[in-house]
């Protein structure tokens, strides 16, 4: 097997040690390590974190090829520093069987840039109505454990309860959407004083924070798990808040967008700015960063929304919503985050990687960078700025807000299992 | 002077009084037997409606003819949002047919904006009302309507309308016209006062340039303009009010209601009115009331803007003086 030293890396942003790589393992960890026999890294002062999980992620494979494949998808993740991604349901045909995400699991296996774990569907079709076979999900090769109707907002109390419940029995959790529907009915961005402005319709806090509060009130009833998707608001950061302290099991996740743009550049009626949830507040920008610093928000997840050209190139309300985020979404934490002296490099480690793993028991992610642990890893270059561009990008699609906006970091290298999936800053 | 009309709220005090100021120049024109100058001769300007609209279109086809300029009227019916990429596509495809100026009327919110900033085409753009977000050529003919009427047509040369209180009354939220007045009113130094239900003014209001209230009577004794919005029947059926009848009652505008108003003051509404709705056939048809006036004015307004932002520097009518001469 062939060996790997990465030289002088700051694990988690600590002091520089050295890395070895023993074909899929981490073999030691120390300083002055032996290069005898191995291909050497230096680091140079560069951040060794473990290989990111992302959570949350829009393959578009099978039926959307024209935005995304699972190897473009994949090797967009590579090259963005992550080793694991989940990806969601809403698929053409719906990930709601065990077939499909069998489907979407072994290309991710064959294309190796990064483990596809996928997410299965909440109910059949996403339609609210009636339970997927979440069993035979789990039972499949995919091992489904997050469960998601992502992009519809699972609004039926009673089937959602059952959902909560029934995920019990194999240890699973119901991912929501929280979108009341009736109060976001033709909502194009925040309702506020942009909205009321703009003439756009409104896409009130109060419809994601309502659906929060009954969710972690239900989990508590039932005993439950529930994990919240992309989390927007400054309100629904207190009701997670007070769930965590009322002892519930609510573990949430928010976006590297709605860390870092409010719903002002909306006034440009540029559609690369719409997303769902739309970007919110200053203020609820705020909120976000303090509460992922202090854990009352776990994780972050990209939810990487790829779109072909057409759907952005157009009017506001004809646009499609989301961003694409797996290729920015580190430096966007940085910026954020790091710079800002909220996180440290361990609590970025831990928000991107150890968490999201545990959240979605991705075995073999998430794990600490010690001798024995699987060798999946990232290396990140804190001290670069550059303009975003996304001609370089490896997902098919372009859609970023961060076009020619100034960030941090970049990531150098990437391995999976030990092998190397971006070298360099270029996917293998 | 601006290269688009996209918003009221872009328009300058100066602008926005050069553009009156122009209008009445412009309203000369239709006094005389033959309404035409030669301004705009050899320029084209599409109407490029994607939202039904006989009066407006017809206002700015009028305003185009009375300017010589070359017209071409295109109605893109149907719903925008369904096939998203033909607002580019079709104005790409009309550019490529040399149009000077594009008049669009589009029911997405920000289409104009879009066309004008996107890169797409060169032309100037005039927005003719955009989804529920502005109609600044509707709020500069309330704007000169209002300042013909309350100071007069001569005396109000280089005038804004400092100090004059307008009460904006009905649906608010899916208003274009109030937005636009809003602005403009405000940029020209009146104050405004919206008055609607809670249910149709929308959340972040607080932060424009106007007071709001719920309460139609306590506000008309204090103002020189009532502004009468439209209200959409179907509204009822998504619980922005309980029924018709109560609605009017509350926000109606009938006969008691007007004799509470200031002997001076005008009743305006940018039509199409519904009788028995917000206003009744009494008010409607006294002569307190401006619906046609402002009809009338928008012809003048239109041919002011676009020979601005069209006609370049040289005075409006040199022109059409000689020719007057003859």
């Amino acid at each position: 097997m062939s060996k790997i030293l990465i030289r002088g890396a700051k694990v988690l942003g600590g002091a520089p040690q050295d890395v070895l790589i023993d074909g899929e393992t981490v073999a030691e960890v120390g300083t002055g390590l032996s290069a005898e026999g191995a291909d050497v890294v230096e680091a140079d002062g560069k951040v060794l974190l473990p290989g990111l999980v992302d959570l949350h992620t829009h393959l578009r494979e099978p039926g959307r090829e024209d935005s995304e494949t699972v190897l473009t998808g994949t090797r967009a993740a590579a090259s963005g520093g992550y080793t694991a991604v989940f990806a969601m349901a809403n698929t053409f045909p719906v990930a709601d069987t065990a077939g499909v995400v069998e489907q979407v699991w072994r290309l991710g296996q064959e294309h190796g840039y990064c483990d596809v774990q996928p997410i299965g569907a909440v109910t059949v079709g996403l339609e609210g109505k009636k339970l997927a076979e979440l069993g035979a999900m789990h039972e499949s090769a995919a091992g489904v454990t997050v469960f998601s109707d992502d992009g519809k907002c699972v609004d039926d109390a009673v089937i959602m309860r059952r959902a909560l419940e029934y995920v019990k029995a194999f240890g699973g959790v119901v991912a929501q959407h929280a979108q009341e529907p009736r109060l976001t009915e033709g909502a194009q961005m925040n309702e506020g004083v942009v909205s009321a402005e703009l003439g756009l319709g409104g896409w009130p806090a109060v419809a994601e924070e309502s659906i929060i509060a009954r969710d972690v009130l239900l989990a508590d009833h039932v005993g439950s798990r529930v994990h919240i998707c992309h989390l927007s608001t400054a309100g629904s950061v207190e009701i997670v808040r007070w769930a965590k302290s009322r002892g519930i099991q609510v573990t949430a996740e928010v976006t590297p967008h709605h860390l870092l743009l409010t719903d002002e550049l909306v006034r440009t009626y540029n559609p690369v700015y719409k997303v769902n949830p739309p970007l919110r507040t200053e203020r609820d920008v705020m909120a976000l960063r303090e509460a992922l610093a202090d854990g009352t928000i776990d994780i972050v997840a990209t939810d990487h929304a790829p779109h072909p050209h057409e759907d952005k190139d157009c009017e506001w309300a004809a646009a499609a919503m989301g961003m694409v985020g797996l290729e920015t979404a580190l430096s966007v934490v940085q910026e954020t985050m790091v710079d800002t002296g909220l996180l440290d490099w361990a609590g970025v480690a831990d928000r991107m990687s150890f968490k999201p793993a545990q959240i979605g028991q991705a075995t073999g992610h998430g794990r600490p960078v010690s001798a024995g642990e699987p060798a999946n890893l990232t290396l990140v270059d804190t001290a670069y700025r550059g303009q975003v561009d996304p001609a370089g990008f490896a997902s098919r699609s372009r859609n970023t807000p961060y076009v020619g906006r100034e960030l941090p970091g970049r990531v150098t290298h990437t391995w999976l299992r030990g092998k190397a999936t971006l070298v360099d800053g270029k996917l293998t | 002077m601006l290269r688009h009309l996209i918003s009221a709220a872009d328009l300058t005090r100066d602008d926005a009084v050069l553009i009156l100021d122009t209008a009445e120049e412009m309203a000369r024109v239709a006094d005389r037997p033959i309404k035409k100058l030669p301004t705009l001769r050899g320029r084209t300007i599409v109407n490029l409606f994607f939202e039904d609209s006989t009066r407006t279109r017809i206002s700015f086809e009028a305003a185009e003819k009375r300017l010589s300029a070359d017209v071409i009227n295109f109605s893109a019916k149907g719903s925008s949002v369904s096939k998203g990429e033909s607002l580019k596509d079709t104005a790409q495809t009309l550019e490529a047919m040399g149009v000077d100026a594009v008049v669009i009327r589009h029911g997405a919110s920000g289409a104009p904006y879009r066309l004008a900033n996107s890169g797409w085409i060169d032309a100037a753009v005039v927005n003719a009302g955009d989804g529920t977000h502005q109609h600044p050529t509707q709020a500069l003919l309330d704007a000169f309507t209002m300042r013909r009427r309350l100071i007069g047509r001569d005396a109000g040369l280089g005038q804004d309308l400092s100090g004059k209180r307008i009460t904006i009354v009905g649906d608010v939220l899916h208003s274009r016209v109030a937005r636009s007045n809003v602005d403009l009113l405000h940029t020209l130094g009146a104050e405004v006062t919206l008055v609607a239900p809670p249910t149709l003014v929308p959340v972040g209001v607080d932060s424009w340039p106007c007071a709001i209230s719920y309460d139609l009577d306590s506000a008309l004794p204090k103002c020189d303009a009532v502004m009468m919005l439209r209200v959409q029947r179907e509204r009822m059926n998504a619980a922005f009010f309980p029924t018709e009848r109560e609605y009017s009652r509350r926000y109606g505008l009938d006969g008691d209601r007007m004799a509470k108003l200031p002997e001076h003051a005008i009743v305006m509404h940018p039509g199409p009115m519904v009788r028995g709705m917000e206003i009744t056939a009494e008010v409607a048809d006294s002569d307190r009331c401006t619906a046609v006036e402002q009809v009338a004015n928008g012809v003048s307004i239109r041919m002011a803007v676009l020979y601005l932002l069209l006609g370049g520097n040289e005075p409006a009518l040199t022109h059409a003086r000689t020719n007057e001469e003859k």
